[in-house]
């Protein structure tokens, strides 16, 4: 404060006219704003978690309670009939959304673990390493997913462990590419630059100089790898090297019932079973859907029309 | 194309303007709005303008003066998420507000034109120049193709650039930055446009590409007599361009006059003080007690290209030594090669008579410790998601190891010291001034605890009455802590007000080095004598005299 000529101070200075907000009121703010889909992808995200979280307290019966009339229809007893050795669907379905949607968010944050610091390391070192890491990625990017899981599957065996691990590298590859992409246009900044140049660690630079400057296209992307890692699970349930019983899985579950679809022409609701789980894959996808599309939007800089 | 020229220079440089009954463009009352943070705020507040055929309007005012919104208002434009919200444009009797945007298209690229600061984000990097400058007439039926080609041509050679038969034909990336802005220059010329609307076209050049660039765009706008609204917070420049003067402040008009008029008696104080900025200087002080020393440099990028040859450099302690020269000379490389970000080729580089070890991480946390950086571009020097107070504090933990209380307490202590309060503590980068922000980098050099700091280019990006705050803040924290400074620029006035001692560098090469009232009186080597020539001054007639002096184009 020692010069104060001609009135002027660094501090009156204008900057951009904003107000301080804590990032509940700017949530707050930006939640009030959101299109109805968002909102509708919200409130069914909610829901599934809500029911994954409190699944033993919802379902009317255990997880593998066998009762003694398999294929049962819909009834008081049963609301949703059960199935070919006779457990309860409804239960099924309750800890299906359990045990479908937390393999998936673990086999997500996995495969973003490791894409998220191969891609930062590629991008920060850009030399041979990088040519390594990705010349690898784009060898396992070069055979179909599906397939190669299925063979990998059937070699070390279908545990939740092995589809967790096998599942989380074959996306990381996506990952690591998203990754590095984005975060080679990061690296070059100067503020990267200075924090080498103060002699910060490598750890330093990717966690806290580039990462937070990278997060809105790695949020929407995990919303998206979320639903991929998901439906994979689900179609490796269904080929039957997914999640092994009597865990109840909605990918087994509409290989198990799928039967019944026959019945359908004697008995509606019985025909419409094998498509619930079907059905409660869907939904959860496009909930997920929408809430990254409406995220994307938002942070893509994209103005609204006023 | 001598003759043509001799015929520009000769001409007065500020022909008054010619009385004319109607304006061709007539503001009023204009008032203009932006979206920010849930509410529309003003940015423009009720500003009158009127431009007559032939006339050349200088815009001033710092950044964030609304002097762009005004220039495209003028041309019936508003940005997204901007919106007129009141008053009239009215250009040769039609209301560009009232007139649907489809008219406006019309008028845009053909009556009106627009050269921006950016020549080369303005530019399809996907399209000959040539099929660029040419487009818009073409487009409106103006002229044929062969026509508006020729013309382009002819354009080309009356704006001094090179090969003016064949240089169409290159894509955007294949010419310099200058040239780029002279073509952007022809471009707007080609449909022979009424109005052009100059938004800081010289801004991002150096000195001696922009008395180019102001010499040919000046020629040509008096030879088709086209009106002009030239936008600039550079005044030495617009004493240059202008007829007359209008100056901005806060969205507001603080006073217009006549070029001449406004240079010799401004009325408003805030005026007085846009001029008086220039007037900074420092006494030169000699001194042998050398803290870094550069000697031999030889540096390359990768293997082939070599940018640095033979650079010796002393920089005495608590001194400041500037290094000048204009862009693609070899300053900011050399800044690179005393970090160790790129290892020198040859030569070494020595601190406290210490050999510093080439490469960056060889170095220790100490050596890093005792030599920073502030760079020219404060926004993306500081990481936008760290807040002010974890910019500064990080080498505070980083080199002190300081924590909890104790750090606050030093954070606060250095926003002081650059003038600024506790309140910007928990403030984020973009919630900040352009020299808020250059401000808070010298915090964050001076947590270090540093003796030497290189500064690339500090001020370069900020207009001058705030460059002029920076400056004054770098001088008295010299005095106070004795901490050296290897400054880079290409602003000479800079260099006048900070250095003690000059290097002029020139394609790698130092062309000269010495103490500063040696190097800038003469006789001068011929770069220099270029440079120093270059720089603009507050003398409406500076330029027309430079002209005159400097004949046929160095080409």
């Amino acid at each position: 404060m020692t010069d104060q000529t001609e009135g002027y101070s660094a501090a009156a200075e204008v900057g951009q006219f904003r107000t301080r907000r804590t990032w509940r009121q700017r949530a707050w703010i930006e939640l009030k704003k959101a299109p109805p889909t968002a909102i509708f992808g919200l409130i069914v995200i909610a829901g599934y978690i809500f029911v994954a979280l409190f699944a033993p307290l919802l379902a009317p019966y255990g997880e593998a309670e066998v009762f003694p009339q398999s294929y049962a229809p819909w009834s008081a007893e049963h609301p949703l009939g059960t199935d070919q050795i006779g457990r309860d669907i409804l239960t099924r379905l309750i800890y299906g959304a359990r045990n479908t949607i937390g393999l998936a968010f673990l086999t997500t944050l996995l495969a973003f673990f490791i894409g998220v610091s191969l891609g930062l390391i590629a991008a920060i070192n850009r030399s041979w390493l990088d040519q390594v890491i990705s010349r690898g990625v784009d060898v396992l990017m070069a055979i179909p997913s599906l397939i190669f899981a299925l063979m990998l599957l059937s070699i070390f065996g279908s545990s939740a462990l092995s589809l967790i691990l096998i599942i989380a590298v074959l996306d990381s590859t996506r990952v690591f590419r998203l990754t590095r992409s984005v975060a080679v246009g990061v690296a070059v900044m100067d503020y990267v630059e200075a924090a080498t140049l103060r002699g910060e660690g490598l750890g330093w630079v990717m966690r806290r100089e580039i990462l937070p400057n990278i997060m809105p296209p790695l949020v929407a992307e995990f919303g998206l790898r979320f639903c991929f890692v998901f439906l994979t699970i689900a179609a490796l349930s269904f080929l039957g090297v997914g999640i092994q019983p009597p865990t109840a899985d909605w990918g087994t579950m509409v290989r198990e019932t799928a039967n019944l679809i026959q019945f359908a022409r004697f008995d509606l609701k019985a025909g419409l079973t094998p498509l619930l789980p079907a059905a409660a894959i869907a939904l959860l996808t496009v909930a997920v859907n929408f809430v990254v599309d409406w995220f994307l939007h938002k942070t893509s800089g994209l103005r609204d029309e006023h | 194309m001598n003759t043509e020229l001799s015929e520009v220079t000769g001409s007065e440089a500020n022909p008054a303007p010619k009385p004319q009954d109607t304006p061709l463009l007539e503001i009023r009352g204009l008032k203009i709005e932006g979206f920010a943070d849930e509410k529309w705020n003003p940015i423009i507040k009720g500003v009158d303008l009127t431009l007559h055929k032939g006339e050349v309007l200088g815009l001033i005012g710092e950044s964030g003066a609304g002097k762009s919104t005004l220039g495209l208002a003028a041309m019936g434009f508003a940005r997204a998420g901007v919106r007129f919200a009141g008053g009239s444009v009215t250009f040769d009797g039609m209301d560009l507000l009232k007139m649907p945007e489809r008219k406006r298209r019309k008028l845009w690229g053909t009556r009106m034109t627009y050269v921006a600061q950016s020549a080369a984000a303005s530019f399809n990097p996907a399209h000959r120049l040539i099929e660029q400058t040419v487009a818009a007439a073409v487009r409106e039926g103006l002229k044929s193709e062969s026509e508006a080609i020729a013309d382009a041509k002819d354009l080309y050679a009356q704006l001094q650039l090179p090969d003016p038969e064949h240089i169409g034909s290159r894509y955007p990336h294949q010419v310099s930055g200058g040239q780029l802005q002279r073509v952007m220059t022809a471009m707007a010329m080609s449909p022979r446009p009424d109005l052009i609307v100059f938004d800081e076209p010289t801004t991002a050049l150096d000195v001696t590409t922009q008395v180019e660039v102001l010499m040919s765009m000046r020629k040509i706008v008096e030879e088709f007599d086209t009106a002009a609204i030239y936008i600039t917070h550079d005044l030495a420049v617009v004493a240059q361009m202008a007829d007359r003067i209008k100056v901005l402040r806060y969205g507001e008009e603080v006073e217009e006059a006549e070029t001449r008029e406004m240079l010799a008696h401004p009325k408003q104080d805030y005026t007085k003080s846009l001029w008086s900025v220039r007037s900074l200087r420092k006494e030169a002080d000699p001194s042998e007690d050398v803290v870094l020393r550069a000697e031999g440099i030889d540096a390359a990028y990768g293997n082939k290209v070599q940018v640095l040859h033979d650079v010796s450099i002393d920089l005495p302690r608590g001194r400041t030594v500037a290094i000048v020269g204009e862009s693609g000379s070899g300053k900011s490389t050399m800044a690179k090669v005393i970090t160790g970000l790129l290892p020198p080729v040859r030569g070494e580089i020595s601190f406290e008579g210490e050999t510093l070890p080439p490469k960056l991480k060889d170095r220790s946390k100490e050596q890093l410790r005792r030599i920073q950086m502030i760079y020219q571009m404060a926004d993306t020097a500081m990481n936008p998601r760290q807040t002010v107070g974890e910019i500064i504090g990080r080498p505070l933990t980083f080199y002190h190891g300081l924590k909890g209380k104790a750090l606050e307490k030093r954070v606060v202590e250095l926003l002081e010291q650059i003038e600024l309060d506790e309140g910007f503590y928990d403030r984020l980068p973009g919630e900040l001034s352009g020299g808020q922000k250059q401000r808070i980098c010298i915090a964050r050099a001076l947590a270090a605890d540093p003796d030497v700091i290189l500064c690339d280019e500090v001020t370069s990006a900020l207009d001058q009455i705030v460059q002029e705050g920076i400056l004054k803040l770098l001088m008295r924290l010299q005095k106070e802590k004795g901490i050296a400074y290897l400054f880079i620029t290409h602003d000479i006035a800079t260099v006048e007000a900070i250095a003690d001692e000059i290097v002029v560098m020139y394609q790698g090469r130092v062309v000269e080095q010495g103490l500063k009232d040696r190097i800038l009186s003469p006789p001068h080597p011929d770069y220099t004598e270029l440079l120093l020539s270059s720089v603009p001054e507050m003398d409406p007639d500076w330029l027309t005299h430079l002209m005159e002096e400097r004949g046929p184009h160095p080409s």
